[in-house]
């Protein structure tokens, strides 16, 4: 695999290898979640994993995040090896994530939520923020003005004050969206960002993708069950299934690769 | 109709930050603040303050410090009553002078301000409390009341053994001797009511808003993301440990605060398994739940609720017709239980959240629409 970048199929122009995953396999007991996979994210692509239920697609974010701790196999970031680390401190590094679950803070508002999108950002100690007046209000204002930019973007302008728990589903989808956003990080993982999204809701969540590619440059790693949404959304993808990859390549090469027709074809579902 | 927000914009995110963004709360926290501070402290006898106005500013104090640690940051503590004895024992020995013994040789450390004495005893309980904060990063619910439960024997018993922390009397008590601030005593027997009273008034009101500083920014919401969703918290980059300690170490300055108060300018004279027993950690407990988990104003409401219910109840029931003491006092017991199920079932925000409907409800009428 080179470390060179490409150009997509609309001509936008693509970076090296930001994150490698080499080797990975990962068991719970007896059961392989993950079997030697290997694969590549580049700078500012869109790289999607696909695959039927239970092949293996979040485990393997939930490995990039730092949830699980693969038996095997390395995790390459920003050209190093990366040692085992806490989730948060993969947050910290600028990988932020959505679950197929939302995460939200329930007890927060939405503009709280995204608010701690920013944890990352905002460095003034204990004693500074008891004073308030000064450093911590000025770091106060100065992200939530990031913040407000990424609630302008993903137009929840109107939510802003809402507490979380009273948001209908897809809306709590888009502001998940916005704390991993708000984080501005350099890869942002999401996991089926559109399951259970209606129609409506699904292209308000591809536009929002490929703005936030498009405008911020950010490289986006995302799991989507929608074959036509993955097709249309993302630059290359990887194919699991049962634990394996079975393809790798742009949607294309992806949707005439024999392995990959049979392993959709062989399953009932979708 | 008075009441409402239309027409007071916020052109800055500072002005929509700020904890009273309506005009008319605004006005209203400073009226309190007018009638706390120049007004009641000419009208105060020594009934007053002592039944009411002490305990009420003291428990405010440790309600606060009680509804960081589980409101904010969803750690459950039984261990408050442990942690105001440290506070009370540490503010002990800072006000009457501290003897260290280091590779045999004796260092003397002169008595402290009283002030400063009831601010330092805040960090020793500090630190003690983030010690014992240490188990909620492997136990969470249950098991981590239990923990804290054991603190609170353990504490207890520390400081009935421990003689240095008493300076070795023999009654095991702690007295506090007379101290004072700008020439005006506040501990000991010759204090005047107003002095007491403004005494805990200036450090209630610096907790209150260092607390709301706190849970207004970035700490703050630090602890809310592991009280709402541990794991969330730490992908957005929450480093578990460090969010839950410093919830420990500033519920317990806050505790530890109060202790001393309670000690050193309420009581006077304390036996630690009396005063700081189990009892008061459900005490304080019962404060946060009735006021409202996750809310600065629930911690004063529900000090509020649980220092007045028994003086009017005494009032009203012995005193207005005549019933027996004790037959008062069983009937409080079912009254807080009572509420403390109802609040734990219907209202879990409390007193705080009745207030914020009632506040809802206000800013519509008279047209719901
Ligand atoms: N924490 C866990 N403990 C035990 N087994 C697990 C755990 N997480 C995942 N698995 C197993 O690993 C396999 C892959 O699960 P995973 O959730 O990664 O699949 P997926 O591709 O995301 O499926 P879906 O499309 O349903 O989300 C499944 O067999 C699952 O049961
Ligand atoms: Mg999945």
């Amino acid at each position: 695999m080179s470390n060179e970048g490409y150009v997509t199929a609309d001509g936008r122009k693509i970076g090296g290898t930001v994150m490698e995953m080499k080797n990975i396999t990962l068991r719970f007991g007896g059961v392989k979640a993950i079997t030697d996979i290997s694969f590549d994210i580049k700078q500012g692509e869109i790289r999607a994993i696909i695959g039927p239920n239970g092949a293996g697609k979040s485990s393997m974010l939930n490995v990039i995040s730092g949830f699980y701790v693969p038996q095997e196999g390395e995790v390459w970031y920003k050209g190093s090896r990366r040692p085992q680390m806490r989730p948060y401190e993969v947050a910290q590094q600028g990988i932020a994530r959505t679950f197929q679950n939302i995460a939200l803070f329930e007890g927060m508002t939405v503009l709280d939520n995204v608010m701690t999108g920013r944890l990352n950002h905002m460095k003034t100690g204990l004693f500074s923020q008891a004073i308030w007046k000064g450093k911590a209000e000025q770091e106060e204002v100065a992200n939530r003005e990031v913040v407000e930019k990424v609630i302008d973007f993903l137009e929840i302008q109107a939510i802003r004050k809402t507490p979380v728990s009273r948001l209908p589903y897809g809306l709590k989808k888009r502001v998940e969206l916005a704390r991993a956003l708000a984080a501005e990080p350099s890869i942002l993982l999401l996991d089926e960002p559109m399951a259970g999204m209606n129609v409506e809701e699904k292209e308000d969540m591809s536009r929002f993708i490929l703005d936030v590619n498009d405008e911020f440059g950010t490289t986006i790693c995302l799991i989507e069950h929608d074959m036509g949404v993955v097709m249309d959304l993302s630059d290359r993808v990887v194919v699991m299934d049962y634990g394996k990859k079975i393809g790798d390549g742009s949607p294309d090469e992806v949707r005439n690769n024999q392995a990959v027709i049979d392993a959709y074809l062989g399953v009932s579902h979708d | 109709m008075f009441y409402r927000e239309a027409g007071d914009f916020k052109t800055t995110y500072k002005d929509d930050n700020q904890t009273f963004p309506i005009k008319f709360d605004r006005y209203r926290y400073y009226f309190v603040l007018f009638v706390a501070f120049a007004l009641i402290p000419f009208m105060l006898n020594d009934y007053w303050v002592n039944a009411i106005f002490m305990p009420f500013l003291i428990y405010s104090i440790a309600a606060i410090g009680l509804n960081i640690l589980v409101g904010y940051c969803g750690q459950v503590s039984l261990g408050t009553g442990g942690f105001m004895a440290v506070g009370a024992y540490a503010c002990y020995k800072f006000m009457t002078g501290i003897d260290i013994w280091l590779g045999g040789v004796q260092y003397a450390l002169p008595p402290i301000n009283i002030f400063f004495s009831v601010i330092l005893a805040g960090l020793v309980t500090a630190i003690v409390g983030a010690l014992f904060g240490l188990p909620s990063l492997r136990i969470k619910g249950f098991y981590l009341a239990v923990a804290t439960l054991a603190a609170q024997f353990f504490l207890v018993w520390l400081f009935n053994k421990w003689e240095w922390a008493y300076n070795f009397s023999a009654s095991g008590q702690i007295n506090a001797p007379e101290r004072g601030i700008f020439g005006v005593n506040v501990t000991g027997p010759n204090v005047d009511a107003w002095a007491k009273y403004l005494f805990c008034l200036v450090i209630l009101t610096i907790c209150a808003v260092v607390a709301r500083n706190l849970t207004r920014g970035s700490v703050g919401r630090k602890w809310m993301a592991i009280r709402d969703m541990d794991i969330a918290a730490e992908i957005i980059g929450v480093n578990p440990l460090k969010a839950k300690l410093s919830a420990f170490a500033v519920s317990s300055f806050f505790i530890g605060i109060s202790g001393a108060l309670f000690f050193s300018v309420y009581l006077g004279a304390v036996e630690v398994g009396e005063a700081f027993g189990i009892n008061k950690s459900f005490l304080v407990l019962f404060m946060v739940i009735i006021g409202g988990l996750g809310s600065i104003f629930g911690s004063f409401a529900g000090a509020a609720f649980l220092v007045l219910l028994p003086v009017l109840l005494k009032n009203v029931l012995v005193g207005g017709l005549g019933w027996p003491t004790d037959l008062a006092a069983h009937l409080e017991f079912l009254i807080v239980g009572a509420l403390i199920i109802a609040f734990l079932i219907a209202e879990p925000h409390g007193l705080a959240q009745l207030w914020r409907v009632a506040k809802e409800k206000l800013r519509l009428w008279p047209f719901p629409h």
